[in-house]
């Protein structure tokens, strides 16, 4: 059995102030904490405790682009940013339409250990659209997959995504659709918008989001089925999906880091570094994600990290892959746009990247657990006064396509507990741990 | 000026310095010898990654009379076709010791990434790139309006002038490069099109747009009328849906004997070519006295000779 650890003076939540005990991968006191025999003392004052981060969209790549990112590189990256937990897309190759696959997946995430990997499951076989994949299968599998994405491309047929929403009640699982109307965006570059339109990148507009959200809020209702909207970018997605939940409809949205950060105007440097699917988008769309953030209309934040090899970013925009790296970064900007800015408190960041994703993911009997005695020792703390320069060679991910990079972020993770065990300790803490 | 990117990086003293640079290029090509020393022992590289043989023999020729030595680069390739990529070739190139690039690009941005990307110290010149700028050909439409249009025009603008850019503007470097010349000079500028090929976030444009050639012709008093090129396959093909037809477009934005009788007298017509005669433009109005098509192709070479003059020994200059 590993050594007790003492997390001493933590701020939960950001709120109140207590030491937490974990012992054999569970939290055995909460409050004042006398230290047992041999435990591992950490002195977290000045750190906010939060129940480890549960990303519901990553890419790890693996199987098929292990030369942009591995499950291992990538669970390095997830517990360097303070996650526990990653739902890993089913757009590899092979796509992760079959029992083998997800299974396949699953088990290298145990293998390495360094973060939860849960497989999402395609819905349709080779992501075409055309066919449901197997998704019985999944769900009886290991890997036990409740959430099932196309992700990269939209369950574009009306019909397919109908029976989808209708079929996966089976187990009770979801439909987490990337929102993009196929036809109103052949050969998009960027969000269709005035700076498109002085650039002479092809516009993106923003309703070939809005109208695949609307229709599948409305399908969702009509078959009384779950759906989970990734990546809202347009202040009209917002719109569509508080009226849905006004009206009472299964629906639940996510919003990336980028998205509540950086807009289309980035794209004037033609660096494909801030090319992504769907576009960013314009400050106003920025300001009512934000909005929408702190209001509950978008239940939760994930990164859709989304690492590229090098030769896939350094070249023409237009030739350039959609996507961009989040995992390590993800907490920083949250504190830089929404935190520091009062528009969150760190209760609710625990609840928009912990506990509201592990919900959704059907993992919340292991993930986004309360601090509390007798819970899993899930833990992230974080270090908001720990600011650092971005630089995408130092980060762990195998690729290094970060928009972020020379921008100072205002905190960071700076240990991660999974189960007890640390998954990541920054250099301060790796004395403790000796 | 190290690069010349887009006419948005223009001054209106840049623009009337390049202007009245390509004035003196012209003069002197009326003479016996045409060919100048200035740029002897420098090097430009053409880097054509998408075919034009008229762009690229217009800076052909203006790099030679300025006793440049010239390459020719074809790339027809791009990370898209599995060829050699943007970054490669610029290093390439780079090792080459080109002291100035030409580049023709299908993507839009590739000149500034070009320019900005680390890869290259020499001086880029965009000769277009995708549906983003084409700074030389605005800046020799402008060369041509001003002769015309303007009494004395060595280091004048275009102050008091309408310009009419009538066609596919969506699809356009040259009617981007040309709004914004026209503007920093002074010019009034007036899209003409159908709204389906005038882009979403126009709104910011120094420029009015309206939605046929009749009404262009009956609102405005224009001095110069700008014909583009509409790429056939391209505006009804495929589902795209442009327009309906090409005889509707004719119809609607084309310029006949008609139209062009409705111009003020001393009004020109101008066309960036290759025509579609029948399509934009009839063979009436592309052959009238008042058609300076032909004239352009000329004014291309003096204004590229001012262009790289200005950039390569203007540098030299400037130690």
């Amino acid at each position: 059995m590993s050594r007790p650890i003492v997390i001493e003076n933590a701020s939960l939540y950001g709120d109140t102030t207590a030491s937490i005990l974990v012992e054999d991968g569970v939290i055995t006191a909460v409050g004042e904490v006398a230290a047992p025999e041999g435990a591992v003392v950490v002195d977290a004052t000045g750190l906010i405790a939060l129940p480890g981060l549960v990303d519901l969209h990553t890419h790890l790549r693996e199987p098929g682009r292990e030369d942009a990112e591995t499950i291992e590189t990538g669970s390095r990256a997830a517990s360097r940013g303070g996650w526990t937990a990653v739902f890993a897309m089913a757009n590899t190759n092979p796509v992760a339409d079959t029992a083998g696959v997800v299974e396949q997946v699953w088990s290298r995430g145990r293998e390495i250990g360094l973060v939860d990997v849960f497989p999402v499951g395609a819905v349709t076989v080779g992501l075409k659209g055309e066919h449901l994949s197997e998704m019985g299968a999944m769900a009886h599998s290991k890997a036990n997959v409740r959430l099932f994405s196309d992700d990269g491309v939209c369950v574009y047929d009306p019909v397919i995504m109908r029976r989808a929403l209708e079929y996966v009640k089976t187990f009770d699982g979801a439909i987490v659709q990337h929102a993009q109307d196929l036809r109103l965006t052949e050969g998009s570059q960027m969000h269709e918008g005035e700076v498109s339109a002085e650039l002479g990148l092809a516009g993106w507009p923003a309703v070939a989001e809005e109208s695949i959200v609307a229709r599948d809020a409305l399908l969702a209702e009509h078959v009384g089925s779950r759906v989970h909207v990734q990546h809202l970018s347009t202040a009209g997605s917002v719109e569509i999906i508080r009226w849905a939940k006004a009206r009472g409809i299964s629906v639940t949205a996510e919003a990336t880091p980028h998205h509540l950060l950086l807009t289309d105007e980035s794209a004037r440097t033609y660096d494909p570094l801030f090319k992504v699917n769907p576009p960013l988008r314009t400050q106003s769309d920025v300001d009512a994600l934000r909005a929408a953030v702190a209001d509950g209309t978008i239940d939760i934040i994930a990164t859709d990290h989304a690492p590229h090899a090098a030769e896939d970013k350094d070249c023409e925009w237009a030739a350039a892959s959609f996507g961009m790296l989040g995992l390590e970064t993800a907490l920083g900007v949250i504190q830089k746009a929404l935190v520091d800015t009062g528009a969150l408190t760190w209760r609710d960041v625990a609840r928009l990247m912990s506990e509201n994703p592990a919900r959704i993911g059907k993992v919340d009997d292991q993930h986004g657990r309360p601090l509390a005695e007798g819970e899993p020792a899930n833990i992230t703390l974080v270090d908001p006064a720990a600011a650092w320069t971005v630089d995408g060679a130092q980060l762990a991910s195998r690729a290094s396509n970060t928009p972020y990079g020379g921008m100072e972020l205002p905190g960071r993770a700076v240990a991660t507990l999974l189960r007890g065990e640390p998954t990541y300790l920054s250099p301060r803490f790796e004395g403790a741990f000796a | 000026m190290r690069h010349l990117l887009s006419t948005k990086d223009l001054s209106r003293d840049d623009a009337i310095l390049i202007l009245d640079t390509a004035a003196q290029m012209a003069a002197t090509q009326e003479r016996e010898v045409r060919k100048l020393p200035t740029l002897r022992g420098k090097t430009v590289v053409n880097l054509f990654f998408e075919d034009s043989t008229r762009t690229r023999i217009s800076f052909e020729a203006a790099a030679k009379r300025l006793s440049a030595d010239v390459i020719n680069f074809s790339a027809k390739g791009s990370s898209v076709s599995k060829g050699e990529s943007l970054k490669d070739t610029a290093l390439t190139l780079q090792a080459m010791g080109a002291d100035a690039v030409v580049v023709r690009h299908w993507a839009s941005g590739a000149a500034y990434q070009l320019a900005h990307g680390g890869w290259l110290h020499g001086s880029v010149l965009n000769a277009g790139d995708g549906t983003h700028q084409h700074p030389t050909q605005s800046l020799l439409d402008a060369f041509t309006m001003r002769r015309h249009l303007v009494s004395d025009p060595t280091g004048a603008d275009l102050a008091g002038l309408t310009v009419a850019i009538v066609g596919d503007v969506l699809h356009s470097r040259v009617a981007r490069s040309n709004v914004h010349l026209l503007h920093t000079l002074g010019a009034k500028v007036v899209l003409v099109a159908p709204a389906t090929l005038v882009p979403v976030g126009i709104e910011p444009w120094p420029c009015d747009v309206v939605h046929t050639l009749d009404q262009a012709l009956e609102a405005y008093e224009i001095d110069a009328l700008m014909m583009l090129r509409v790429q056939r396959e391209r505006m009804t093909g495929g589902g795209s849906a442009f327009f309906p037809s090409p005889a509707e477009y004719t119809r609607l934005f084309g310029l006949d004997g008609d139209r062009l009788r409705r111009l003020p007298d001393h009004a020109i017509v101008m066309h960036p070519g290759p025509m579609n005669r029948g399509l934009e433009i009839s063979a009436e109005a592309a052959d009238s006295p008042r058609s300076v098509i032909v004239e352009q192709v000329a004014n291309g070479v003096a204004v590229r000779m001012a262009a790289l003059y200005l950039l390569l020994a203007g540098e030299e200059g400037a130690q």
